[in-house]
This record gives C-alpha cells, sequence and structure tokens, in this order.
C-alpha cells in the first residue's frame, strides 16, 4: 500500500476575474487530463467557431458553457510530485454564494483569484469573509491577467497591499501574492520570463507548500453520536454507540461523558467489521464502542472523555453567521439548530449586528438578508452541548435550517445564561413540596412514556405488560390509554384538527400530574404529529420519552385487533391514520419499538430497559 | 500514546461512513442502488463497515433483462450470505413491447431512459411490483411494501463524467426525479439537507470524493468479492465498467486480477483513458451523462 498525500483546495474570487482558466491549465500542466480530453475540446471549439480557452476544461455541463460562468461547484483532480489534490473550482457570481460557501467548506486551503485589470472589487473581499468564517486559514492570491496591465509591478504591488490590508481586518494573513497570466500559464506551473522581477513561488509550488491540516489528537475528545446500533439479525446482542470522532482520542476503559445529558460510563470496547478491533480511536475514525453500563443515550449527544474541558450545555448563545437563504433571518420563526448531530427548534432573539462582508461597516436592525454576515443572539427550546470557536473549531460551527433548506451557517463564540429557562429547572415554592423532595420522600420518580405509532402497532399491549412489570418491580405505573380518555375525558372531542390538539393536549397535561406524583404514566395513544408529541415533552421537561412503536401499515391491517381497519375499508370510518390520515414518524425518538422485527417480550423487555434506565 | 497515521483510503472510508450514518438517522424510508458493478459493491462494503456487519436497509438492483448473467448469479451469491434486504425491480411492459435497442425498435439512448431510468423511477416510488428476495428459498418474491423511498444511496463518483462532479453528497430530487443543477442546497461542515418536502426524494452519494483507482485499491485492502467480468479470463480482454452486454465492450487488457488493475490504472495503458469509454450511449449523449442523470439515471 503506498500512501499519499491528498489535499483539497477551492479556488475563489469574482466571476470572470479568470478560477476556471487557472484550473485548466494547472490539469493541462500537470498531465492531468484524461487522454483525448484536450484535443476533444480543442476540435469541438474549431467545430463551434470559438477560440480554444482552459476554462472550457472545467464546463462539463452544457447549460454551463451556454452560460458561460460557472454555476456550481465542479471538482478535478490532479497531482504533483508531492501529493494529489482534489481542486474546487466555485463560482464567482454572488447570486451562487450558496455553492462558493459548499465548495470552500471542503477545503483545506484557497487560492484567490483576482483580476490585475479591475482589482480588489466587492466579492474579492465578501470572498475573503467568508474564507474566513469558514475556518480556512491557508491563502493564496493569484493577481491574475497580468498581460493585460503589461506585467506591470507597481500595479500588482497595489493590489497586493490593498488586500493584505482588508484580510487582517478579517483575521486571515495571505501565504503569498503570485502574479499570473493564466490564459497564457505565466507563474501557473513554471516562471515566466516576463516579469523577471517575480522570483517566488509559482502556484503549484506554492499548494505544494501549504500543510495538510493535522488530526487534533491532543485536543478533548468529542465524538458526536450519530446512532445507537443494537443489530440483532444472526443473535448481535451489541449495542453499539456509532460516530466519528471531531477531536482527541480515547482508549478502552476510559470514563466517557454524554452531553447535554451528563451521563457517564466507561467505553468497554471498540467494535470494527473486518479489522481488528482498535484500543483507541482518534480523530477523523469513524468509530464505534460499546458501554459497561447499558445506559441509556442517543443520537445528538456529544461524547467526551471524563477529565477533559467539558463542552457548554445552554439554551442561549450568541454567534457569528453567514445567511443564505432567500427569506430573510428575523425574529418570531421557528428555525432549527444543527450541530454535531443535534437537532434542535431555535428562535433568533436579536441581532447584534449585521456586517457589510466587503467594507466592514456594520449596520443596526433586527433581521439579516440573504449573503449577509451578522452577530446574533439565538434560543434553543432544549439545552444542547457545544464548544465556543475559541476552544474548538469542529464542534463550534452550526448550521440553520429554515423550513427544508440548509438557510445560514454559523460560529458559536459564546454560551449566555437563561434566567427564565434557569428559574424555571429550579422548582421551588415556600411550603410546597418540590420535585427532589418527593423524590426523596417517596422514593419514586415520576416519567411520562409517550408510546406512539399506528392503530394495532403493539402500543396498549405493551404499556400494560410493562406497566405491570414495573408494578411487580414495586414502581408505582399507571397506562393512560388514548380510548379510555376519547370515552372519558375528551369525550366531548371529535376528529376535526382542532379537537384532535386539543385531545393531545389534555392527554399530555393529565401525563405530567401523574408524573408529578411519582407515577411511570404510560401514554398509548396513536399521536400522529410530532407537534403534539413536541408539545407533550415541552411539559414533561426532562422525565419525557417518546417511544415509537414501529409497525408498518400492511402489518396493523393484517393484525386488526380492533377490526377498525376492516370498519374504514367498509367506509365506517374517516380521517384513519395511516390510511386517509397521515401519521408522521418520529424524528428522533428516544426508543423504537420495532414490533414487526422483534417479539412482544423483546419489545417489553426493551421499554422496561429503558425505563429502568431513566429513572435511574 | 502514539497515534496511528491515517492514509487516504482510511480518510475516504471514515467520509463514506460518517455519510451512510447521517443517511440511516435521517430516513425513514432508505435504500441503497446497488448496480452489481465495482463501485455499488464497494458502497455496500462500506455499508457493512458503518452498521458493523449489517446492512439495516434494502439494497435495490433495476434489472434490464440485457445484464450479463454472471452478474445475477454474483448479486444473489452475495445477497444469501450477507443477508440482505434484496430487491429488484424491472419494467416489463417495455420488454414485453420490444421497446428495446436490442430488439431494433429504439435508440440506445431511449433504451437506457426505458429500461433504466424510467424501471428506476417506478421501483423507487413503489408504483411497480418490486421483486424481493426470499433468503430462505432463494427465489423472488413481489415485496408487499410498497413505500415510496425518500433517501437512495448511490455510488456516483465525482471523477466519473462531468455532471457527477457537480452532486452534492445529499442531493435532492423532485417529484419527477428531476435534478436541478442551477439550485442545488449549500452543503458545509458535514451538515446534509435531510428535510424535504413531501414527495421529493434525496440521493445520497458516500462515493463522491473517490476515483476509480481508489475504488481498486479499496477492494485490494479489504479483499472485496467482484464479478469476474472485470479480470481478463485469457482472451486479452475485460470489463472496465459493467452495463447492459449490448451497449458495453470490453477493453483490451491481460489484468487478470485487482493487482493487475491497479497497476494498469496507475501507470500501465489505462493512466489517461476515460473509464466509461466502453459505453456507447454516453457517446450518443453528445459526450456526457446529463441529459440521462437530469431524468434521473444514475
Amino acid at each position: 500500500m503506498i500512501t499519499e498525500d491528498i489535499m483539497n483546495i477551492v479556488v475563489v474570487g469574482h466571476v470572470d476575474h479568470g478560477k476556471s482558466t487557472v484550473i485548466g491549465h494547472l490539469l493541462a500542466d500537470t498531465d492531468s487530463l484524461p487522454k483525448g480530453k484536450l484535443d476533444a475540446i480543442r476540435e469541438s471549439c474549431k467545430r463551434n467557431a470559438k477560440p480554444f480557452e482552459y476554462a472550457f476544461l472545467l464546463d462539463a455541463l452544457k447549460n454551463e458553457q451556454s452560460q458561460g460562468i460557472t454555476i456550481d461547484t465542479c471538482r478535478c483532480f490532479f497531482k504533483t510530485d508531492k501529493r494529489r489534490y482534489i481542486i474546487i473550482d466555485a463560482p464567482g457570481h454572488i447570486e451562487f454564494l450558496k455553492n462558493m460557501v459548499t465548495g470552500a467548506s471542503r477545503a483545506e486551503a484557497a487560492l484567490m483569484v483576482i483580476d490585475a485589470s479591475h482589482g480588489v472589487e466587492e466579492n474579492t473581499r465578501r470572498h475573503g469573509y467568508y474564507l474566513s468564517m469558514l475556518g480556512i486559514k491557508q491563502v493564496a492570491v493569484l493577481v491574475n491577467k497580468m498581460d493585460l496591465i503589461d506585467y506591470d509591478q507597481e500595479k500588482f504591488d497595489k493590489i497586493s497591499k490593498e488586500y493584505t490590508d482588508f484580510l487582517a481586518e478579517i483575521g486571515i494573513q495571505p501565504r503569498i501574492f503570485v502574479p499570473v497570466s493564466a490564459r497564457v500559464g505565466d507563474n501557473i506551473a513554471f516562471h515566466s520570463d516576463v516579469m523577471p522581477w517575480y522570483n517566488d513561488m509559482t502556484v503549484l509550488q506554492v499548494l505544494d507548500s501549504f500543510e495538510n491540516i493535522q488530526p487534533s489528537h491532543q485536543l478533548p475528545f468529542r465524538m458526536p453520536v450519530q446512532g445507537v446500533y443494537k443489530f440483532t439479525a444472526g443473535g448481535d446482542m451489541r449495542r453499539i454507540i456509532a460516530g466519528t470522532v471531531d477531536s482527541g482520542s480515547l482508549s478502552v476503559g476510559d470514563e466517557v461523558v454524554f452531553y447535554p445529558s451528563g451521563k457517564r460510563t466507561r467505553v468497554k470496547s471498540f467494535e470494527a467489521f473486518n479489522a481488528p478491533a482498535p484500543t483507541e480511536i482518534q480523530c477523523e475514525d469513524a468509530a464505534g464502542f460499546t458501554m459497561e453500563e447499558e445506559i441509556y443515550v442517543r443520537r445528538g449527544e456529544i461524547a467526551c472523555k471524563a477529565g477533559e474541558h467539558a463542552p457548554q450545555v445552554a439554551v442561549r448563545f450568541r454567534a457569528n453567521l453567514f445567511w443564505l437563504g432567500n427569506a430573510p433571518l428575523k425574529g418570531g420563526r421557528i428555525y432549527h439548530f444543527k450541530c454535531g448531530t443535534q437537532k434542535l427548534p431555535m428562535k433568533l432573539l436579536h441581532v447584534d449586528r449585521v456586517i457589510n462582508a466587503s467594507n466592514l461597516d456594520c449596520a443596526d436592525r433586527q433581521w439579516v438578508e440573504k449573503n449577509e454576515v451578522a452577530v446574533c443572539t439565538f434560543q434553543l427550546d432544549s439545552p444542547a452541548a457545544f464548544d465556543t470557536t475559541d476552544r474548538l473549531a469542529s464542534t463550534a460551527r452550526f448550521v440553520i435550517v429554515d423550513g427544508y433548506e440548509q438557510a445560514g451557517g454559523g460560529i458559536l463564540v459564546e454560551a449566555l445564561p437563561d434566567e427564565a429557562y434557569d428559574q424555571r429547572n429550579i422548582r421551588t415554592a415556600a411550603g410546597a413540596v418540590d420535585a427532589q423532595e418527593r423524590r426523596a420522600l417517596t422514593g419514586h420518580k415520576g416519567l411520562v412514556v409517550w408510546l406512539t405509532g399506528l392503530s394495532g402497532a403493539g402500543k396498549s399491549t405493551i404499556a400494560t405488560a410493562v406497566e405491570r412489570r414495573l408494578l411487580a418491580l414495586h414502581i408505582p405505573a399507571f397506562t393512560l390509554d388514548g380510548d379510555v380518555l376519547r370515552n372519558g375525558l375528551c369525550a366531548d372531542l371529535g376528529f376535526s384538527d382542532e379537537d384532535r390538539t386539543e385531545n393531545q393536549r389534555r392527554a399530555a397535561e393529565t401525563a405530567v400530574l401523574f408524573q408529578r406524583a411519582g407515577l411511570v404514566a404510560l401514554v398509548s395513544t396513536i399521536s400522529p404529529q410530532q407537534a403534539h408529541r413536541d408539545f407533550a415533552r415541552s411539559c414533561a421537561g426532562e422525565d419525557f420519552m417518546e417511544v415509537y412503536v414501529k409497525a408498518d401499515l400492511n402489518t396493523c391491517r393484517s393484525r386488526d385487533p380492533k377490526g377498525l381497519y376492516e370498519k374504514q375499508a367498509g367506509g365506517g370510518i374517516t380521517a384513519f391514520t395511516g390510511v386517509d390520515s397521515g401519521y408522521e414518524v418520529p424524528r428522533s425518538p428516544d426508543l423504537v419499538l420495532d414490533t414487526m422485527a422483534d417479539s412482544e417480550a423483546y419489545c417489553i423487555d426493551a421499554l422496561l430497559d429503558a425505563i429502568l434506565q431513566k429513572r435511574s | 500514546m502514539a497515534h496511528k497515521q491515517m492514509d487516504y483510503l482510511d480518510k475516504l472510508e471514515a467520509k463514506s461512513i460518517y455519510i451512510l450514518r447521517e443517511a440511516y438517522a435521517s430516513f425513514d424510508k432508505l435504500c441503497m442502488l446497488w448496480s452489481i458493478g465495482k463501485d455499488s459493491t464497494v458502497l455496500l462494503w462500506l455499508a457493512r463497515k458503518a452498521f458493523f456487519g449489517h446492512v439495516p436497509f434494502p439494497l435495490v438492483h433495476v434489472d434490464t433483462h440485457y445484464k450479463i448473467p454472471e452478474m445475477i448469479e454474483y448479486r444473489d451469491r452475495l445477497a444469501k450470505e450477507y443477508g440482505l434486504y434484496m430487491i429488484y425491480g424491472q419494467n416489463t411492459r417495455a420488454l414485453a413491447d420490444k421497446q428495446t435497442f436490442p430488439d431494433g425498435n429504439v435508440s440506445r439512448l431511449q433504451c437506457c431512459k426505458n429500461l433504466k431510468t424510467e424501471a428506476l423511477q417506478h421501483t423507487l416510488s413503489g408504483d411497480w411490483p418490486r421483486y424481493r428476495l426470499n433468503l430462505q428459498t432463494g427465489l423472488y418474491e413481489e415485496d408487499e411494501d410498497h413505500t415510496a423511498y425518500t433517501g437512495v444511496i448511490v455510488g456516483a463518483r465525482a471523477d466519473e463524467e462531468g455532471s457527477r462532479s457537480k452532486e452534492r453528497y445529499f442531493s435532492p430530487r423532485d417529484k419527477n426525479n428531476d435534478w436541478n443543477v442551477d439550485d442545488q442546497p449549500p452543503e458545509f461542515w458535514n451538515q446534509f439537507k435531510t428535510d424535504f418536502a413531501p414527495g421529493t426524494h434525496l440521493r445520497i452519494h458516500p462515493l463522491l470524493d473517490w476515483t476509480e483507482l481508489n475504488v481498486w485499491e479499496y477492494i485490494e485492502r479489504e479483499n472485496i468479492p467482484t464479478v469476474s467480468l472485470y479480470y481478463d479470463q485469457g482472451n486479452g480482454t475485460r470489463y472496465r465498467s459493467l452495463g447492459c452486454w449490448p451497449c458495453t465492450n470490453p477493453i483490451p487488457s491481460t489484468s487478470k486480477n485487482v493487482h493487475d488493475i491497479i497497476e494498469e490504472l496507475r501507470s500501465g495503458a489505462l493512466a489517461g483513458v476515460a473509464e466509461r469509454s466502453g459505453r456507447a450511449q454516453d457517446q450518443e449523449d453528445g459526450g456526457g451523462l446529463e441529459t440521462l442523470r437530469r431524468d434521473g439515471y444514475m
């Protein structure tokens, strides 16, 4: 096995400043084109009576050739004696800034191309700012089209000075400024005779002078949990915490702390397929480990190492961000925060300032427009774990989802206290028994277990069996069955959207009363909407488990324990969940009980286990 | 403690596993396309790595009926050995009506559209029958699950063809399977588009950063079983890329095993020749796969 370095680099700059030509020349000069490709394009140019340009090499897409601008991020490969490069051509047009971000975020180093005859333009500065936001530290600037300014050193120096000053303000120190003419090939792969005043590196030499980013083994261990796997096929009983290591390292026997929950255990083993199991995992490994105690953790938590610097856990924070959404970022709207593998509802609390990316002026207004950068304060629904950018880069990055789209990216600067939230979670009332006191006195901790799934999935069967098992362990428990509630507490409600919401609200509030009294409330209700389940969670706080009892429609229909599917088919029921009314599969349930794959007894055991873990 | 140095195959592998796990966490209806070729077979292997020996989603093969018979034998052998949820779909109507290139009734490009693109679209949406391998009997039976897949894992690589270099790791397709190349979502910092409107779906590309050479190097390192058609059986030819037999030609090569192929790609006769040069339909599409890909071709 040969070892070979690879580096991702991005070429950015304003539209028409010559990015594609630079890349075309790099590919041709390093002999990296497939045989015949260059000739084919020369031939096609001749056929269409167009002068040949190196940029055409990249214009693989037909519509791109017709528009004449790079609209997306295109990847090419080339090789020097030192290493292999994946070169990303990012579009320069401001309309395609999101594509530039996509390209640049994958890069370890950037080449910024400036047209010498135009000098530093608005987008040149904006791209510089974005590179700094994206965390790209290695930047070289190519002052292109030197042939158009007669290879004038003075003009070159002037552009270099102006752009160096700008970059200094946003924390980027460019490696070098190279005068080039990409059309002719001056100083791309070979030194040029026409600029004897320039004796420094060619573009190719500059690239080889960049360093591959070293994995951060010495930093605190961070592994966002991608999933907790227990695939029982073939009798596999391992429960594996899977994720990719963002920083640091972890060994067998080390104590792990999961944030935001704060749960702890030790690493029992690392797991691998078709390879010996490692005894240590480190930065960039796609890993998996089993735990000494089977504690309940889920996707979204960050696995950290006990004794190392812990991440922040907060509901409010300040961040630097760039906004790519068509609709402005503004208050009063629910966004989603994605950081590591966490995804949480989020609101904009305050725009601290909007920065003009091209001249660094600040504007004072409470919204952020497309392509702007800003400093903002946000509020999350529930606590998230993250690092601030002064500590760790990777776990300090987040994206903002607006509707279905990733509309912005940010860097976490500061975790902020939230008095209102903190107070809500410290339940003190003079004279009244608080939750902790009650638990100490009764020895019982209440819990809401919200079982959701299609009719016939097995919710009630599992709930009643688990209730019996809990009671046998002297743990007070009570099943709140959806049908029973419908016939009693909610007898006044029908099946309109409004009534369904009210039905769910009552079920949630009732369950929370049981929970506060110290019982395990097992709620068995179809609960087709995520919003209703989220509401229940927001009432119960941390003492809540969303359990998805999973069985597909065909399975449920064939079981049909209450004869409802048959009745529906006969026209006796309308708006029946799963048939002619939608069911929203839980986005991140605390537990999935797959009653198609697993036996009833297994599901009951799994739920009981999860409840006992949660209560402990 | 000394840290082991990750080589470039380790890095590619880790990135692909990360993407596979994100896909698995984000889509309730997820499947993986398996063309039986080397790329999607590496993808299948990576899934077993990501999920510790398991493949927790169906594998979907679009059977054009013109696949080389060895490919089908190999598919079923591996499916049984790995315990896969193996599905195939087919455009039985176009085959019955003889609307194919080998029947002489349509162009190569139209044949691809009928037997691959259309079959794929309807197999993914579930409105045509899907046939599932019964691991006990070894026979295919109509699958009872007709739900549309909302996440489809595909083995496309950026270095294959110009249009593929524009793909995202998570790439949205609309109701008609259309790919809007001009307006793709931003993708950065290992955060992918995992939210989607009803009726749309996402294609997931864990192999985007791999090259043809990487794929063969990984096959060698991991000792992954591949179809014998990739190797010279003694007549001085082999397939470099597998497709339907009427439109795929073997290339002259005496590579008899994975090691020979790697040498051939690195420094030998194939060092500068495009991989799909043996695929006749590409030439008909004006030199790019773009027309086919916009319509949902993989």
